[in-house]
C-alpha cells in the first residue's frame, strides 16, 4: 500500500511520521502549489471552497507520483469539510484513478480515536494497537513542537537584524523535515532548527504591532493559499499572530480526553457576546479570538476566508459591529484561485498604514476615536 | 535659483499620472497618460515631456510612486517612497479638503472607500472579487454604444426615466444592458441605469458595513463622470465634492509623501531625468527550484540587470547570483 494524503500547513510532519513508524509507505505530495491548485480546479464544482480543490490538487499529484491510497479525515459538522472525502471519492473514480481511501472521523470523541487506530492497524496489519497508540501520541507531540517552532519564526521575523534570515532557515527546515523519516530524526530536526533560530541576532527591544490572524483554519495555516501573509507582514515589521494552529485544533477535538487542555471554553466565552452558539466551521473562534485581541491590545485583526465559506460569511457580517463597539481595525480579505496577489499586497499595505496611524496617535496620548 | 519640486508619480492600470508640486503643495504640472498596457513606455514619455518643459527651472528634491505599477516606477525613476494607493488617496485628499471623512475612489480596475475620521484613515475596503462597476468597464460600454467616455456623464444627466440594469456582474450588466436596448429603452435612460447600477453595486459591495459620513470626496478617473456623481448623490442624500485634480490624486498624494520624507532625510534618489532615454527591459521565468514555482520578474536597464523581485524564497532577490534570464 502506498499512501497519500493532502496538505494542510505544517501537518504533513506528524501524519508522514506516524505512516513511516508504522512502517506504511508514505507518498508525500509536493508542498501546495500552483500545479496543485490547476489540478484540483479543473475538476472541481465552481463554488466550493478553496481548500476543496486544492486538497484534491494535491491528492491527484500524489496519485500520479504513484499512490493508490488516499487518506483523508471525515466528520459530520464543522462545514462542507465533512464531505470532501465523498465528493473527492467519486471525482477521482471518475477521473479512471483506481485509488481507496482510507477514511477516519474526526476524534470528537473515544469512538473517532478508535476508528482512527482502526484504520491504521488495516494499514499496518503487522502493528499492535499499543504500538499504533503511542505512534499517535508521539505525533501529537511532533504537531505541537512543529507549531512551537513555526510560532517562533513569527516572532522573530519582525525583528531580526538580517532581514531574510528567519525565511532562508524556515525554507532549509522545510526541505531538510521532508526527507527525514521517523520520530526520532523528525525531533532531531526540529531539534536543529530551534537552536539555529535562537542564535539568529535579533532586536528584542523593537517595539513591534500586533496583528492578530483569524478566521478559516485551513487559510489561515496553508500558506500557499493565504500568499505568505504572516512572513509578508513579519518582514515589514508587524509580529503577526495566528490564533490558532493545527495542534490547537486537535486539542479542541481531543478535549473529551481528561488530561487534554484547549482554549475552546475561554474562546466560546469571549464570543459570547456576538456570537452564543456554533454555526460550523470556526465562526465561533474567529469571534473569539477577536475579543481576546481587543483584550491584549493587539493594533488590528485581519480576517481570512476562502471564497463561499459560509460560517465565515456569517463572521464577516458581524464585524462591522465589533469593529464599532471594540474599537479595533479589522480587515477581511477573501482567498480562492482568482487571487491575485498585487492587489492584495496593497491592502495588506495600507493596512499596515492604518494601524502605525493609529499607534502613533495613542502614543503621542492624543485621544482617538472613530468619531 | 531653481524652484524646489516633488514628483509624484501614479501608475495605475488605464491611467499613468505624474505631477510636479512645489514645496507649498500647489500644482505646476499634471500629465494623465493613458498607460496602454505599456507603463514603461509612458512613464519615459511622460518624464521626457516634463524634461523638455522644466528641466532647467526645478530641481528634484523628491519622488514617490504609487499605483499598481509603483515598485517598478520606483526602480524606474529610483523613488524614495512607495506607497500604495489607499494611503495615498487618503493623504491627497485630506491635505486638500482638511474634514473631508469619506472618500469614494473609483478607478480603472478597483474601486475603493476610505473612511477617515479626526485626519486619519480609521478604515477602508476594496472591491475584492469583482471588477463590475469601475472605469474599465464604463470605458467598455461606451466604446459599445459608440458614445465618447467623455460624453458619457452629460447623457446620464439628460435621462427622463429610470431603467434598471443588473449591475452585480460586468458581463450580466451588458446582457442586461441589451436586453433593455431591445425594449426600446433611450440610450440616455440605458446610460444612466448604467451609472445606478454602478452606484448601487458599490455600496453594496465596497461600501457594505461602512458608515459614510459627509463631507464626501468622490475621487479617480470615474469622477469626471456627471452621472455617477449625481447618482451616488442620489443614494447618500448629500452633497458628493469632486475636488479640482481629482483625477491625479494618487500622484499627488505620492509626492506629499515624497516631500514629508525628502525633509526627514534631506536628500533624494532620484536619478535624473536622463532615464528617459535609458531603454528599460523586463524580462521574466518561472523558477523551477522548488514547487513554489515562483514568478521571478527582473528589470533590465540598458542590458544590465538592476532590480529583480517575485521569488518567494529570496534566491533570485539577490542580484549577484547570474539570472537564467539574462
Amino acid at each position: 500500500m502506498k499512501i497519500t494524503f493532502p496538505h494542510m500547513g505544517t501537518t504533513f510532519i506528524p501524519i508522514k511520521m506516524i505512516l513511516d513508524e508504522l512502517n506504511i509507505e508514505v507518498i508525500l505530495p509536493p508542498k501546495s502549489n500552483k500545479r496543485a491548485l490547476e489540478l484540483g480546479v479543473k475538476c472541481s464544482p465552481e463554488a466550493i471552497c478553496v481548500p476543496f480543490k486544492i486538497i484534491t490538487g494535491n491528492i491527484l499529484e500524489g496519485i500520479e507520483k504513484g499512490a493508490d491510497t488516499v487518506f483523508m479525515l471525515t466528520g459530520c459538522g464543522p462545514c462542507r469539510f465533512g464531505i470532501f472525502h465523498a465528493l473527492q471519492r467519486e471525482i477521482i473514480h471518475d477521473m479512471g484513478h483506481d485509488v481507496e481511501f482510507l477514511t477516519a472521523d474526526r476524534f470528537s470523541n473515544y469512538e473517532g480515536l478508535r476508528e482512527f487506530s482502526q484504520r491504521l492497524k488495516e494499514a499496518s496489519p503487522q502493528n499492535s494497537y499499543i504500538k499504533i497508540i503511542r505512534t499517535i501520541k508521539k505525533g501529537l507531540k511532533v504537531l505541537d513542537e512543529v507549531d512551537t517552532l513555526y510560532e517562533l519564526t513569527n516572532k522573530l521575523r519582525p525583528r531580526e537584524l538580517n532581514k531574510g534570515e528567519v525565511d532562508y532557515i524556515w525554507a532549509q527546515f522545510e526541505n531538510d523535515i521532508r526527507t527525514s523519516y521517523g520520530y526520532k530524526e523528525v525531533m532531531h530536526v526540529i531539534k536543529k532548527y530551534h537552536l539555529q533560530l535562537k542564535e539568529i541576532e535579533v532586536d528584542y527591544k523593537k517595539p513591534c504591532l500586533k496583528v492578530a490572524i483569524v478566521g478559516e483554519i485551513y487559510t489561515i495555516l496553508e500558506n500557499y493559499i493565504n500568499l505568505n501573509i504572516e512572513r509578508k507582514l513579519g518582514n515589514m515589521g508587524i509580529e503577526a499572530i495566528r490564533t490558532t494552529s493545527a495542534s490547537e485544533f486537535v486539542r479542541e477535538q481531543l478535549d473529551f480526553i481528561p488530561f487534554m487542555r484547549s482554549q475552546k471554553k475561554k474562546i466560546y466565552k469571549a464570543a459570547s457576546k456576538y456570537l452564543d452558539i456554533p454555526i460550523g466551521g470556526h465562526a465561533i473562534n474567529s469571534i473569539g479570538n477577536i475579543m481576546r485581541a481587543v483584550k491584549n491590545d493587539y493594533d488590528g485583526v485581519i480576517h481570512l476566508l476562502p471564497f463561499t465559506c459560509m460560517p465565515e460569511i456569517v463572521v464577516q457580517s458581524i464585524l462591522p459591529t465589533i469593529e464599532k463597539e471594540q474599537n479595533i481595525p479589522i480587515m477581511t480579505l477573501v482567498l480562492d484561485e482568482m487571487t491575485g496577489e498585487g492587489g492584495y499586497i496593497t491592502r495588506l499595505e495600507a493596512f499596515v498604514d492604518l494601524i502605525q496611524k493609529r499607534r502613533e496617535m495613542k502614543n503621542e496620548g492624543k485621544s482617538f476615536s472613530w468619531y | 535659483m531653481k524652484e524646489k519640486v516633488f514628483l509624484g508619480i501614479d501608475v495605475g492600470s488605464v491611467s499613468t499620472n505624474i505631477v510636479l508640486v512645489n514645496e507649498n503643495k500647489e500644482i505646476i504640472e499634471k500629465l494623465y497618460l493613458r498607460t496602454m498596457g505599456n507603463p514603461i513606455k509612458v512613464l519615459k514619455e511622460g518624464l521626457n515631456n516634463i524634461r523638455e518643459q522644466y528641466a532647467d527651472d526645478i530641481q528634484i528634491m523628491g519622488v514617490g510612486t504609487t499605483g499598481s505599477g509603483r515598485t517598478l516606477a520606483s526602480f524606474m525613476v529610483g523613488g524614495d517612497v512607495v506607497k500604495n494607493e489607499i494611503t495615498s488617496h487618503a493623504v491627497a485628499s485630506s491635505t486638500y479638503v482638511p474634514d473631508v471623512k469619506t472618500i469614494l475612489e473609483i478607478g480603472g480596475q478597483d474601486s475603493k472607500i476610505i473612511i477617515l475620521r479626526n485626519h486619519v484613515v480609521c478604515d477602508f475596503a476594496m472591491n475584492t472579487v469583482c471588477a463590475a462597476g469601475t472605469g474599465s468597464f464604463l470605458d467598455r460600454q461606451a466604446a459599445r454604444l459608440g458614445v465618447p467616455i467623455e460624453a458619457f456623464g452629460d447623457l446620464a444627466l439628460k435621462s427622463q426615466t429610470p431603467v434598471r440594469i443588473a449591475g452585480r456582474c460586468a458581463v450580466f450588466a451588458e446582457s442586461d444592458m441589451i436586453h433593455k436596448q431591445q425594449l426600446g429603452y433611450s440610450q440616455e435612460d440605458i446610460i444612466n441605469g448604467l451609472c445606478e447600477a454602478l452606484v448601487r453595486n458599490y455600496l453594496n459591495n465596497v461600501g457594505k458595513g461602512k458608515e459614510i459620513l459627509s463631507p464626501v470626496v468622490f475621487q479617480g478617473g470615474v469622477a469626471a463622470n456627471k452621472g455617477i456623481k449625481k447618482a451616488f448623490e442620489r443614494a447618500l442624500g448629500c452633497e458628493v465634492y469632486v475636488p479640482e485634480h481629482y483625477n491625479v490624486m494618487g500622484a499627488l498624494g505620492a509626492a506629499i509623501l515624497a516631500q514629508r520624507e525628502a525633509q526627514r532625510k534631506h536628500q533624494t534618489n532620484f536619478l535624473g531625468f536622463d532615464i528617459a532615454d535609458i531603454d528599460f527591459q523586463v524580462k521574466g521565468f518561472e523558477c523551477q527550484h522548488c514547487p513554489n514555482a515562483c514568478e521571478v520578474v527582473g528589470i533590465y536597464k540598458d542590458d544590465l540587470l538592476a532590480a529583480r523581485w517575485g521569488d518567494k524564497c529570496g534566491r533570485w532577490t539577490n542580484i549577484n547570483l547570474e539570472s537564467p534570464v539574462a
